[in-house]
């Protein structure tokens, strides 16, 4: 089908070429961190008062651990400790204004995972609310 | 036409199907996402009627697939020469149809981003567990068989990969026939005559489609089919519909003789509405006897008898297919023997189904798939059944 | 506390009596020059003990008082009893308050989730009744046996529960279900409840309220049907011999809903 070998072999050569150019340019393109203004605004993460149950740069690197085993905890074995408990989380991390940790770059949750462009689908199953927020609005359904 | 504008005009129609394929795929793709998009509720299936088109496609697929790969195994495993010639394009609309079925399956699951969570969890005692093996499995042996057959040096090992590939197939068969035999409470299925019925439905399915696509080649390339090659596989395929036909009556008559389920076995053949329609008329009529008139009557002796028997038989593997899943699911539970029922969930009722558009043209994109993998196949590789009998040309001679 | 065992209440005077009993026969093992004061004091003591924890002890018993730390056990099987003779064909509490407490949609179509629903039977000669049917939590789940990710599963105490984590929404176990019990969820979800994570694409059925039995509390439609006056719902450990719901299943006339299926459903029927 394809005719003149040497075509398809510059055409492999050219395309190796700008996919290293591009993998090695990729560094010196991003941004480094704390190094002059990005061109997504950084999250606020606003958090109402009180110390996280873990410190900061361990809750960065590792909540989504935590997350994972203690769903497997609380739904398989019915162990319920709230200390990382998602719904704890939420509770405390839940803007005071909204309620939620959803819902706008300023959220805690969300503001966080669009800056790091890390898709967050707890939230399509688990309430994104504070529970006191969401017990409310089912009260007054009731 | 000499061979250079023959040529010409060949990549030009390769290119035109290629391009309709993947047309045809990206409108599967499409509705899927729609599907993911919105939910389930933009097409047909419910709670009452949980399988709906994608899987009669899908199944379909999977069962063709595993029996298109019989021609190979007569050749392979059986060692009939005219079979033999016809093994690496049995391999490879094997694993087309394959890529077709689980594109489907796969699909229209509910989460369908969470592959990776089914390929790191396994319920052994699910036979959708096994499947994960037997069918990446299958494109593994099948690919191996393949290589073992066109590689002119490995031609001794092609007889023990053509077992292995035989008896993969037959497991995998009986699997996808037990996915509903192993439904305890639904009184369409858990029935051990489903993995046997499904063997068998393999059998001509398989075979019906490789000699459409064997016909679409021949043609493609102005070549014809020798006649004795023709005859073999034409009476093979009726046997293949008469043992479907069997196996079928066999399942429906056993089960009038359950007082329980004499219900259902009246609904689907008789007062069902569309299922014994499609029942009587898209699967026995259509798709059973007039191919069986179309391969025995002395006056229907052509090639495009042979082709036509082939497609009716597709039609009517959908028709049973769409009787078996959604009729199967339409007939409600039996929870309460001897009691009328009546809930807001559809207890004691039929369910209503209707397919959709996305679920059809997911369905749709897989055969699409399915065509892609094979045009593109034989255009690359050598799959052309090669006969060692006297040319076309001479084949209207005694 | 208090709220969460009516039927157990009156429990307290026998477990005391046992209590007092009991500490007697181990004073009557003591060798023969002990002192019959002490003695007396230590039997009245536990009486007295026995008589003020008993009704403790069989509200900790009814809720299982298990701390959040703590595992749910293979020693309790929970389970329900309907008694359909009291079960009112107009009244839908159970569903309404099942409705209300998972956050499920109240309008019922053919794609809406319903995890209870009330079922109403006409016998051969017409006779009438309604029933409330759910998860029947079995012992041999069906739908366990069928999930390929294993999301389905049956938790230590019995409960029948869809992992959603794991659920990839093949829709295998709603085929496998001889009850019909569990429901898809065709769209997007918003303002979940937070005790009941739900979401789109995976299957979900009745919990048996996990969520406020683990909290001590009854299931919402046990609760309801008592509130709505009918108290047709029983719910309590089928393993321990003591509770009002094993007491009343070896007393009375149940059934299981397709019993010659031989699943051991955790829920049972009596009056059908």
């Amino acid at each position: 089908m394809l005719r003149g070998g040497h075509w398809t072999a510059a055409i492999r050569r050219c395309l190796a070429a700008s996919v290293l150019l591009v993998a090695c340019a990729a560094p010196a393109l991003a941004d480094a961190p704390g190094a002059g203004a990005s061109r997504v605004p950084r999250p606020t993460a606003a958090t109402p008062g009180g110390a996280c149950v873990e410190d900061t740069a361990f809750m960065r690197r590792n909540h989504m651990n935590l997350i994972r085993h203690q769903r497997d905890l609380t739904v398989r074995e019915g162990i319920r400790t709230t200390k990382h408990s998602l719904a704890n989380c939420v509770d405390c991390h839940a803007d005071p204004k909204t309620g939620r940790v959803t819902g706008s770059r300023d959220a805690f949750c969300e503001g966080c995972h669009a800056y790091a462009a890390v898709k967050l689908d707890c939230f399509e199953c688990h309430a994104d609310r504070a529970k006191t927020a969401a017990t409310a609005s089912v009260e007054k359904a009731k | 036409m000499n061979r250079a504008a023959f040529a010409r005009a060949e990549a030009r129609w390769f290119w035109l199907l290629a391009a309709a394929g993947a047309a045809v795929v990206l409108a599967g793709l499409l509705a899927a996402h729609f599907m993911e998009e919105h939910g389930h509720v933009v097409t047909g299936m419910d709670n009452q009627v949980v399988w709906g088109m994608p899987h009669v496609f899908a199944i379909f697929m999977i069962v063709a697939a595993s029996g298109v790969l019989n021609v190979a195994s007569i050749g392979s495993v059986f060692g009939q020469a005219v079979y033999k010639a016809r093994a690496p394009l049995s391999g490879l609309l094997c694993l087309a149809l394959l890529a077709g079925g689980l594109f489907v399956l796969m699909l229209d699951l509910g989460r369908p981003e969470r592959m990776v969570v089914a390929a790191t969890h396994y319920n052994f005692k699910s036979v959708f567990a096994w499947n994960v093996f037997l069918y990446s499995g299958m494109f593994a042996i099948v690919a191996v068989y393949l290589w073992t057959l066109m590689e002119p040096r490995l031609g001794a090992w092609s007889k023990p990969a053509g077992l292995a590939a035989f008896a993969w197939r037959i497991v995998l068969t009986t699997g996808t026939g037990a996915i509903f035999a192993f439904l305890v409470a639904r009184q369409a299925y858990g029935s051990a005559l489903l993995p046997p019925l499904f063997i068998v439905m393999s059998f001509a399915w398989g075979l019906a489609v490789f000699l459409v696509v064997q016909s679409a080649m021949y043609v493609w390339n102005g070549r014809e089919l020798p006649a004795p090659v023709a005859r073999r596989m034409r009476n093979l395929l009726g046997v293949f519909i008469v043992a479907v036909l069997y196996l079928t009556a066999v399942y429906h008559l056993t089960n009038l003789y359950f007082a329980k389920q004499v219900a259902f076995v009246r609904f689907i053949l008789v007062d069902g509405g569309v299922y014994p329609l499609l029942f009587w008329g898209g699967y026995v009529v259509v798709g059973s006897l007039l191919p069986l008139v179309l391969i025995y009557h002395p006056r229907f002796g052509r090639p495009r008898s042979m082709l036509a028997a082939s497609l009716l038989v597709v039609a009517g593997a959908f028709a049973l297919l769409y009787v078996f899943i959604v009729g199967g699911q339409a007939w409600p539970l039996d929870i309460f023997p001897g009691y009328r029922t009546t809930s807001s969930f559809g207890d004691g009722r039929v369910a209503a189904y209707a397919p959709s558009v996305p679920e059809v043209l997911l369905g749709l994109g897989g055969l699409g798939v399915a065509f892609l993998i094979t045009v593109i196949g034989v255009r690359v590789l050598h799959f052309l059944p090669q006969d060692d009998l006297r040319p076309a040309a001479e084949a209207g001679k005694p | 506390m208090s709220a969460a065992g009516p039927s157990q209440g009156a429990k307290g005077a026998p477990s005391g009596g046992s209590a007092a009993a009991s500490a007697a026969s181990v004073g009557a093992h003591r060798p023969k020059h002990v002192d019959h004061a002490r003695r007396q004091i230590l039997a009245w003591g536990a009486a007295m003990a026995g008589v003020a924890i008993a009704p403790g002890i069989t509200l900790f018993d009814l809720a299982h008082g298990r701390p959040p730390a703590e595992p749910a056990s293979r020693t309790k099987r929970w389970g329900m009893l309907v008694d359909v003779n009291r079960c009112d064909p107009d009244c839908n509490a159970c569903v309404t308050a099942c409705d209300r407490e998972h956050g499920l949609p109240a309008a019922k179509t053919a794609t809406s989730a319903q995890w209870i629903r009330k079922v109403e039977l006409t016998d051969m000669r017409g006779r009438k009744q309604s029933l409330p049917v759910m998860c029947q939590h079995c012992a041999e789940p069906p739908c366990v046996d069928v999930c390929p990710t294993g999301a389905s599963f049956k938790r230590a105490d019995g409960i029948v529960l869809v992992d959603r984590h794991t659920c990839i929404g093949c829709r295998y176990c709603m085929m496998a279900c001889p009850y019909k019990a569990r429901s898809f969820v065709h769209e997007p979800v918003t303002g979940q409840r937070p005790d009941v994570p739900r979401g789109k694409g995976c299957v979900e059925s009745c919990t048996l309220c996990v969520h406020r039995i683990d909290r001590d509390q009854l299931p919402a439609c046990v609760e309801a049907c008592a509130a709505a006056g009918h108290k047709a719902i029983l719910f309590g450990d089928l393993n321990d011999p003591a509770s009002e719901i094993a007491q009343r299943i070896a007393a009375v006339a149940t059934r299981q809903l397709r019993a010659d299926l031989n699943l051991g459903t955790g829920v049972r029927y009596a009056g059908i």
